[in-house]
């Protein structure tokens, strides 16, 4: 039997590379996997544009996204990674030249978004702003779903934030619409992955004990809660604590560091100072 | 015939890029590049708590986030008045996180981001996505030793994956690491992370001994005309960067074309901006002065980056030029290795200017780095303290310069009622990607570009290669531009 191959683009908005990085980290399967093999059983990916990547440059990778667009019409996967600048026609962002014009990235996105199967949204920014879109959103930066919502475009959007996100969190994503279609994906009220963004961090925390015996950390470095330096974890979703980051090694807290909230639709903003310690307003 | 080629996107490098050159009887008469994407980050900074700077600027880039880490903490540093204060182990720890991303960053960028322009992987894998579509034209390994080449790509994913988990011991997670803080880091070391860490460093080290480096020499050896394309100005700067308890791994430096070397120093810095959307009276200032006043209107104008110089003088940062520092000024590691190196290939030190002088200053960088950090690890003094804590002052003014996998990083702050009043990045792309200054000179990278012989305008491999060989990172780059007020109507970034 013939493997089904399900197209892929994966354009670069406003943002820094850090999520494609994040997904070269990923460990089983691993990035050779994913480019190169069925991901399950007759099914694979088949990634034909990404800016880092590909061995393509200029024209003949912009005809690659017209010709997907045009003859795979809602059978390619898109993935955003970055957000997309929308201030002044877009002119702040653009991924490469077009009939001697800027192919803006709020173009490409509408354009590539409107006839795509489904968009899956990498990282914060391209989920929900993130840095770029934070105060005083300089380029006028959005999230993928807000500049479909603004264009009228109803093609399913998956939103998978983190900054960066976690590998898993996107090889998992794919399993689940390779395995049992992208309606079987079990979505929250952000369109995150309950798999994934279900749990809070902090009731998963290895320093839980601590906060309930009231053992805070006073400075970094300290056992103890980083309740008092930051730590976000209260209200922060992500399955960080259990499944760790970079194959196991760690994560932010196991390392010492308080959770930015880094997931969450707030961050930046609404997660800083970073250091100072949230508040029940906080927690609203 | 005069024909003008504009390749848009430049890919496999960080960030979006363009070029434009004109091509005069096959050969480059003139360049231009620039960057395609703008997020504001200076101006986002602006009013924070100074300590998140640390954070939020490591997300101006995820290929080398560490690196402005490392900047930020070091200008933190100095504006909490803890430069001298930083315990030996946080030092240590700070350069084993920075050496963890140089090592992952310089493998990626040889095979995952480089390599495709000399290695025939769909020849290998087969006419696959994202193989297809290139440049075609000049692929000159073939058989066994192509397949070979490519072997490695797939195993370098592995060993870049491993320096990143490596980093992550002491980091928390990659990208965008948590270790690194204003103060030193967040953990004190213990000795089952020490030799957990060794013994990744160890399989890392073997990939850089084995194949990295046996590598780039045999796409030196097929490709021995880029020994001499792409020249560019040959006048290298280092900032220096990776501060130990003794001193700095790679030193500070200013070399001439003549390859002697001068005392580097910030205040000689100059920002022009004859060719940027800035005000012509912002001109020539030291980044410390510096001002942003957008002018969209100029009609010389065609980049968003300023132009930074030393002493009026075009320069290169990077691998090369922090390789050819430590050369000239006598360092015993540099030198064996670069005198190794050039014996094999049959060359002399003056080929090191050069595309493949490039990839290779690089991997003997990584070398240097990797076998060093080794010495660090021994150095850590298990379960002592890695870290100082702050007090923000309520005004103060900070700078942090290292080394980025790039070339030299500087960020500059002010802080005024406890928060950010002024931050400013000057970042290796910058310098090297920039367009022309007020007296005309083009950047870095554009006279590189300029000179070269072009087979074939519709597959222009040659002026990628030299792009490439300058890993640019745009994001790192592009978002130093304050273009509050801009007419953005009329602008177009070329």
């Amino acid at each position: 039997m013939d493997t089904k191959k399900y197209p892929v683009i994966w354009l670069q908005g406003a943002g820094c590379t850090g999520c494609s990085i994040s997904v070269l980290n990923a460990v089983s399967p691993k990035i050779q996997n994913l480019l190169l093999d069925e991901l399950v059983p007759g099914q694979q990916l088949n990634l034909l544009f990404h800016g880092t990547i590909m061995a393509g440059q200029g024209q003949p990778v912009i005809e690659v996204l017209r010709d997907t667009e045009k003859n795979r019409k809602g059978g390619y996967i898109l993935v955003v990674e970055g957000a997309i600048p929308t201030a002044e026609g877009g002119i702040y962002g653009s991924i490469g030249e077009q009939d001697g014009k800027h192919l803006t990235i709020a173009k490409s996105v509408e354009e590539l978004g409107r006839n795509a199967l489904l968009t899956i949204a990498v990282g914060t920014c391209a989920t929900f702003g993130g840095i770029p879109a934070a105060r005083p959103n300089p380029t006028g930066c959005k999230g993928v779903k807000e500049v479909f919502t603004d264009s009228g475009i109803d093609t399913p959007v998956v939103n998978l934030p983190g900054c960066p996100l976690h590998p898993e969190w996107f090889t998992g994503t794919v399993s689940v619409v390779l395995f049992s279609g992208a309606q079987a994906l079990d979505l929250d009220d952000l369109a995150r992955p309950k798999l994934f963004y279900g749990k809070l961090i902090h009731e998963n925390c290895p320093r839980r004990a601590d906060f309930d015996k009231g053992k805070f950390a006073q400075k970094l470095g300290d056992a103890g809660c980083l309740y008092q330096l930051g730590c976000k974890g209260h209200y922060t979703y992500a399955d960080c604590p259990l499944r760790q980051w970079n194959n196991g090694v760690s994560w932010c807290v196991k390392a010492g560091s308080p959770c930015l909230g880094c997931v969450e639709p707030e961050f930046p903003d609404g997660t800083s100072p970073l250091y100072e310690k949230i508040t029940f307003e906080d927690l609203k | 015939m005069t024909k003008k080629i504009t390749i848009d996107p430049i890919t496999r490098i960080e960030g979006h890029m363009a070029i434009e050159a004109v091509i005069d009887d096959g050969v480059v008469k003139d360049a231009k590049s620039a960057g395609t994407l703008f997020r504001g980050f200076e101006i986002i900074l602006q009013g924070r708590d100074p300590r998140d700077a640390n954070r939020l600027t490591q997300r101006i880039c995820g290929v080398c986030p560490t690196a402005h880490a490392t900047a930020s903490a070091l200008c933190l540093d100095s504006a909490f008045g803890l430069a001298g204060e930083i315990p030996d182990n946080g030092k240590l720890i700070r350069c084993l996180i920075l050496g963890s991303n140089f090592l992952q960053s310089h493998i990626l960028h040889f095979y995952h981001l480089a390599a495709l322009d000399y290695v025939d992987a769909a020849g290998a894998v087969g006419n696959l996505a994202p193989f297809i579509p290139r440049y075609e034209g000049d692929y000159r390994i073939s058989g066994q030793a192509n397949a070979e080449l490519v072997n490695h790509y797939l195993r370098a994913l592995d060993i870049r994956r491993k320096c990143q988990e490596m980093l992550s011991i002491f980091g928390g997670k990659m990208p965008h690491s948590v270790g690194i803080v204003p103060g030193g880091v967040t953990e004190k070391p213990t000795e089952d992370k020490i030799t957990n860490f060794l013994w990744r460093l160890n399989e890392i080290r073997d990939f850089i001994d084995n194949a990295y480096i046996p590598d780039v020499i045999a796409v030196a050896k097929a490709y021995s005309d880029y020994c001499e394309v792409g020249r560019g100005c040959q006048r290298l700067i280092a900032y220096g960067g990776f501060d130990l308890p003794d001193g700095r791994l790679f030193k500070p430096g200013v070399i001439s074309e003549n390859l002697s070397s001068k005392q580097f120093a910030k205040e000689n810095i100059t920002e022009d901006v004859k060719h940027s959307w800035y005000a012509d009276s912002t001109s020539g200032k030291n980044p410390a002065q510096g001002q942003t006043k957008p002018d969209v209107k100029k009609k010389e104008a065609y980049s968003f980056m300023k132009s930074p110089r030393y002493e009026g003088k075009v320069c290169e940062l990077g691998p090369l030029a922090r390789m050819v520092s430590n050369y000239v000024q006598g360092d015993a590691k540099a030198k064996e290795l670069v005198d190794s190196l050039l014996s094999q290939v049959n060359a002399d030190v003056g080929a090191l200017f050069s595309v493949l002088g490039r990839h290779a200053a690089r991997a003997l960088e990584a070398k240097l780095v990797a076998d060093s950090m080794v010495d660090w690890l021994q150095q850590l003094k298990p379960d002592e303290t890695a870290y100082v804590a702050p007090e923000i002052p309520d005004q103060a003014e900070g700078v942090g310069l290292t080394e980025a996998p790039r070339g030299s990083l500087g960020h500059w702050i002010a802080i005024k009622d406890k928060k950010i009043d002024r931050y400013q990045v000057i970042t290796p792309t910058a310098w090297n990607a920039s367009p022309k200054d007020d007296k005309d000179q083009p950047g870095a990278v554009e006279q590189a570009i300029i000179g070269t012989k072009v087979k074939d305008p519709d597959n222009p491999f040659e002026l990628v290669r030299i792009v490439r060989a300058f890993d640019p990172c745009l994001a790192c780059s592009v978002h130093l531009l304050d273009v509050k007020g801009c007419q953005l109507g009329i602008f177009r970034v070329v």
